[in-house]
């Protein structure tokens, strides 16, 4: 069994494995930090930042830090919880999000830490950009009026030998996410499907095939996003495991 | 052309990791690097052609359309625009017939826009097919489009030479140097290969030791101990480790390094190569700008001279088993790639995209392995500090920052050049010895510093009150601050930013718009507020250098100009935001379907 050091987030005490990412082991201890690039299993890539902790007063980002044995960390503070908010707000002027006409409404995270923050008009104002839709490929549309650069799909969407199907293009304002012509020929239905299901927002959807979740029963339409990690970890306690 | 792209994959061994040295090849042999060549490159490295892409389209001196025969790459700096770019540019789009962005009808010349290419003490200055041509005046402008229009050599239209060795046979260049003051460390008498020699005699452990003792900090603007750091990557694990020369001068305002780089370029290699004794390297890097790709072949024929010396190679110095090497990788225009861990991506064919750390360079480096990262100044006093020993060079400067630091100074002063000075110099006294006797603000350390007004002049440049990497831009009485100097870094930071943080992303470009706002008359009071308080979540939020720095230009301003802000704020009462213009927000949709906004 590998070594086991406790920290504490916002007080709680915690136990975490030795070398495990902040947010990982917290979520393990049913403490919920919001993220959004973040993904299980994949090496993070700290990028939406909206898992920014404070370690002894300095901001670091929870999904890329490992967990060090009596750390303290803040999370849940007024200074980071407007941060955070502010993040969200950029990603929805930087874009064009507009839930209503949204396949992933209700599945989306953006969306739901949106919801989740109480975000009413962001502070800052909307750029509304002109952003392409690109539906060349045979299994997916790729909406960028929605896309949040995660890098989600660039890190876990590979083919057999391991090449990447999506990459960024471009940089800065201008970054942008491009599927590959030739590879994106040979995609199987799983691996769109997979694809699509990585995309934390709806800019990678799936052709020939939508809407196949009604409204109301989807991810987050009954339930904030987080609370989920919390209520988990509670039906463990009450089943006595560890 | 699949030939030419094989043979040149071949070259670098079909390794991934050289895909910026392949793109560099494919870009100088076509003008441009077209899709079928990246479905090329591609299937040559066995990657998807999105991944070379990526990279390809990351860096600003790589196209995938022709930029045209002869290349014109204008600086648009803030300083350029001081040296009187506006004019000159104009002159070249009258004379070539095509706007800057654009190439001429006839393919034959292209304008381009680019940051600054280290020649703030020469401006303005273009780099046309990599060669750099200072000083541009009207008539030379008109003299430089009439000879590609006949269809002459970039090389034969080079003038007169600069000072010092850009005259020498190799470098050919019309760059001065700017010399203005010579200190006791960097400037000092040089003998080839004396702290070589007496390197072999000391244990890594007493090279780390006396590094230590001088107390010297990295020069490139971060300030960390560098005996520290190489201790730390000497005790890292790792079977292999690496030397990597931080050479991207890209700061806008610093052009330091290119003068040691003409004129000392042997104090750079042999400070790697003590720094590679120190911790065990067997190979080195020499990142360099591509801005300076008009050195490739002198410092070449440098690295040459010094494996004829056997200062490397193998047994170096007849030392047995001290082998190094060093090999210059070029960047392709991103000042991104200065930070670190960027500069490490991008020697590994990738994006220039700072890595999350932990780990460090010094656990987890170049190709996975442990690495010592300096700047080229620091290399530099580093040879001088085996030379004379840790506890000469930790008397000069101050308490926390030992030794002496190349200023770059530029702006408006009478005497703009690179001055050697002991750290903890007086603004007032720096500002005399430029020539710069009415200067209403002073940028220390370029747009990541800060902008400092006549009541700072008293403070000392120095880690413990005024750091620097070393750019230094007076702004005269003349200037509008907000407009041409702000907006001017904003812009520089909003092209930069690698684009993986949201803030550092999205953020630029909203603070941008809001000054623009302010400008355009239409400010309120509480823009000023909105301002600072955004402006505070970069430096909180983002990963890394750039990204918590890019709002300084307007965090510094208002705090030491706040008065330049508010007038622009016509009244000051209202409190209402009036940034939106009704008309011209719906001026589209009206144009679509041929309505008058009016009625």
């Amino acid at each position: 069994m590998s070594e086991k050091i406790k920290f504490t987030i916002d007080g709680k005490e915690c136990v975490a494995k030795k070398g495990q990412y902040i947010l990982e082991a917290a979520l393990e201890n049913g403490v919920y930090i919001p993220f959004l690039c973040n993904m299980e299993g994949v090496k993070p890539a700290g990028s939406c930042r909206l898992c920014n902790v404070k370690i002894n007063g300095r901001n670091m980002t929870a999904c890329t830090t490992p967990v060090a044995s009596g750390m303290e960390i803040e999370s849940e503070i007024p200074e980071l919880q407007e941060l955070r908010l502010s993040i969200i707000e950029m990603l929805f002027v930087e874009g064009n999000h507009f839930c209503p006409s949204c396949e992933k409404s209700g599945n989306c995270e953006l969306q739901a830490l949106a919801y989740k923050f109480q975000m009413l008009v962001p502070r800052f104002p909307y750029e509304f950009p002109l952003k392409e839709v690109d539906a060349t490929s045979p299994k997916l549309y790729i909406d960028r009026n929605r896309c949040i650069k995660c890098k989600r799909c660039i890190r876990t969407i590979k083919d057999e030998k391991g090449r990447s199907f999506f990459a960024f293009n471009k940089r800065a304002h201008d970054v942008e996410i491009c599927l590959d012509k030739e590879l994106a020929a040979t995609m199987s239905d799983e691996l769109a499907q997979e694809a699509m299901d990585v995309c934390p927002v709806g800019a990678i959807l799936r052709k020939e095939k939508g809407f196949d979740q009604p409204i109301g029963t989807r991810k987050f339409d009954k339930q904030a996003i987080g609370t989920e990690i919390i209520s988990v970890v509670e039906n463990i306690n009450l089943e006595g495991k560890e | 052309m699949r030939t030419i792209i094989n043979n040149i994959i071949e070259k670098f061994n079909g390794d991934e990791a050289r895909l910026m040295d392949i793109l560099l090849d494919i870009q100088a042999e076509f003008g441009l690097i077209s899709d079928e060549v990246v479905a090329l490159v591609a299937e040559g490295l066995n990657i998807s052609s999105v991944d070379v892409k990526q990279t390809l389209s990351f860096y600003h001196f790589f196209s995938q359309k022709s930029r045209g025969k002869y290349t014109i790459y204008l600086n648009d700096s803030a300083v350029a625009y001081m040296m009187g770019r506006a004019e000159i540019a104009k002159v070249f789009e009258e004379e070539c017939k095509c706007k800057f962005g654009s190439v001429s009808e006839d393919g034959q010349i292209g304008l381009f826009n680019t940051a600054c290419i280290g020649m703030n003490d020469q401006e303005p200055a273009a780099i046309i097919n990599g060669t750099v041509f200072p000083k541009l005046t009207e008539s030379c402008v008109k003299d430089l489009v009439k000879g590609m229009k006949e269809g002459k050599c970039v090389t034969d239209m080079v003038g007169e030479y600069g000072d010092g060795k850009n005259g020498s046979e190799l470098l050919k260049s019309m760059v001065n140097n700017n010399i203005m003051k010579k200190g006791s460390v960097l400037f000092s008498d040089y003998e080839c290969g004396s702290a070589i020699n007496k390197l072999v005699t000391m244990t890594p452990k007493e090279v780390i030791g006396e590094v230590k003792a001088s107390h010297i900090r990295g020069l490139g603007g971060a300030g960390f101990p560098t005996g520290m750091k190489w201790d730390f990557c000497s005790m890292a694990e790792g079977d292999e480790r690496y030397v990597l020369c931080n050479a991207d001068e890209g700061e806008p305002g610093t052009f330091k390094d290119r003068v040691i780089l003409t004129e000392l370029p042997n104090l750079i290699f042999e400070g790697m190569t003590i720094a590679a004794y120190a911790i065990g390297a067997k190979e080195g890097v020499l990142y360099l700008r591509q801005e300076y790709h008009y050195m490739k072949a002198y410092l070449e024929g440098v690295l040459n001279n010094l494996r004829e010396e056997n200062f490397l190679g193998k047994n170096i110095a007849g030392k047995i088993g001290f082998d190094f090497d060093i090999r210059i990788q070029f960047g392709a225009g991103a000042y991104v790639c200065g930070e670190e861990s960027a500069l490490i991506e991008s020697c590994e064919g990738k994006r220039g995209e700072p890595r999350n750390r932990p780990p460090f360079p010094v656990q987890k480096g170049y190709l996975q392995k442990p690495t010592v990262i300096n700047n080229v100044e620091t290399l530099s006093s580093v040879v001088k500090i085996i030379e004379n020993g840790g506890e000469w060079f930790s008397m000069m400067g101050t308490k926390e920052t030992a030794g002496t630091k190349l200023l770059s100074i530029s702006g408006d002063c009478k005497y703009p050049g690179v001055y050697e000075v002991e750290w903890g110099i007086r603004v007032r006294d720096m500002l005399e010895m430029a020539g710069a006797d009415d200067a209403y603000a002073v940028q220390v350390s370029g747009p990541s510093g800060v902008c400092i007004s006549k009541k700072d002049f008293k403070r000392s440049i120095c880690f413990e009150d005024l750091p620097s990497g070393g750019s230094i831009i007076i702004i005269g009485k003349q200037r509008n601050l907000i407009k041409d100097i702000v907006c001017s870094f904003m812009d520089f930071f909003i092209d930069e930013s690698c684009g993986s943080c949201v803030p550092c992303r999205s953020l630029p470009v909203i603070l941008k718009n809001k000054l623009q706002k302010l400008l355009d008359g239409n400010g309120v009071m509480s823009d000023l507020t909105d301002l600072e308080d955004w402006s505070k979540n970069m430096k909180a939020a983002n990963r890394c250098g750039l990204g918590q720095t890019a709002a300084n230009p307007i965090l510094s301003t208002l705090k030491n100009f706040r008065g330049d802000y508010e007038a622009l704020i016509k009244n000051k009462e209202k409190d209402f935001d009036t940034g939106f213009n009704l008309d011209a927000a719906v001026a589209a949709s009206c144009e679509a379907v041929g309505r008058n906004p009016q009625i």
